[in-house]
């Protein structure tokens, strides 16, 4: 009786011990492929970087990494994996070189698109982003990036999109299109993002 | 009476930075399904779609409920039923993209894919569970706190 008392005991305390207080499942991306996640307990720290490498993190700190079957976590998350928010899209249109107002014909057709995109989003938000090439300094562009981005809504409001659901942006040359080196003309550079989430 | 109101405007300045500083805006719910509540302090509101959520707000769902939120960086976040998010700390610079994500998921489940400042400072990004912290350096998923 003693020792089935003990062992009845052990086996509830396996089993509270085993249970994870929390998981952390790694997911592949739209391309099917997996980022990193650095997961720390206070004793422990593991690196998930495949497609569905999961942790468990027992109520001790420890640990336990596996390989979680896909399908089994689409089907155990259905209903947070529904609930995601839509991918966000994003237009560019081009400038004309140091304009800020003059832009490429194509707007028409980028617009067309646009507007479609934002009615299929719930409460959208529009964020115009300019961009400039590397000519200039850091500080020039910045203040051209950003008059690029108001060029942009001014059109978009224009257009009937309403001007509280945009905001504007300016990245100067800090993300080009394409890398050159400093004072080098481009007009993919040139350019604005609509982002619309 | 000048002197009045220009007190009074001192506290009503005094008052607004506070409330800018503390709560900088975040996000935007996208998805809404049965019960989900934004808390803010001491205020308790319903969460639809279209509702904002700032720094330092909790969210919370009930049985049979979920809510998806974008927020500013392109960073999205949907939490399951019976969950508990507290976003502690958000902030973004949409010219340089530094900016911080500070959230914790108390209890139920969080789905994250990673947005604009995991791309620019990882180490500004982190995601707590009881027990544990998550740092991010990319893309997709699954937090799952229990219950």
């Amino acid at each position: 009786m003693f020792l089935f008392t003990v062992g009845f005991v052990s086996l509830l305390y396996l089993s509270l011990t085993a249970q994870p207080t929390s998981t952390v499942v790694l997911l592949p991306d739209a391309n099917g492929k997996a980022g990193m996640v650095e997961l720390r307990t206070a004793g422990a720290q593991q690196t998930l970087a495949t497609p569905f490498a999961a942790a468990d993190v027992t109520n001790r700190g420890n640990i336990i990494a596996r390989v979680a079957d896909g399908q089994a976590v689409q089907q155990r998350y259905a209903s947070t994996l529904e609930a995601r928010p839509a991918m966000p899209v994003s237009f560019t249109l081009v400038f004309e070189s140091g304009s800020a107002v003059e832009l490429a014909p194509e707007f028409k057709t980028v617009l067309d698109q646009l507007l479609a995109a934002v009615a299929r989003y719930p409460a959208p938000e529009v964020t115009v982003i300019g961009h400039t090439d590397r000519v200039g300094s850091v500080a020039d562009n910045d203040q051209l990036s950003v008059q690029r981005a108001e060029t942009v809504r001014d059109k978009l409001v224009q257009a009937g999109i309403a001007a509280s659901m945009i905001t504007i942006a300016g990245r100067g040359e800090r993300e080009p299109a394409v890398p050159t080196a400093d004072g080098v003309a481009s007009a993919e550079n040139r350019r604005v993002e609509i982002n619309i989430r | 009476m000048d002197h009045i109101k220009s007190i009074a405007l001192t506290v009503v300045l005094g008052l607004s930075c506070l409330h800018a500083s503390a709560s900088e805006e975040a996000g935007v719910v996208k998805v809404s399904k049965g019960e989900v509540l934004i808390e803010r302090g001491q205020q308790q509101q319903a969460a639809t779609v279209g509702s904002r959520i700032f720094s330092s707000d909790r969210v919370t769902t009930g049985a049979d409920s979920a809510v998806g939120i974008t927020l500013r960086d392109n960073t999205l976040l949907s939490a399951g039923p019976n969950s508990t998010i507290d976003l502690h700390k958000f902030s973004f610079d949409s010219t340089t993209h530094a900016g911080t994500i500070d959230a914790t998921v108390k209890r139920g489940t969080l789905s994250v894919i990673s947005g604009k400042i995991a791309k620019a400072t990882p180490q500004a990004v982190k995601f707590s569970a009881p027990g544990m912290t998550l740092g991010v350096r990319g893309t997709s998923f699954i937090i799952d706190a229990g219950q």
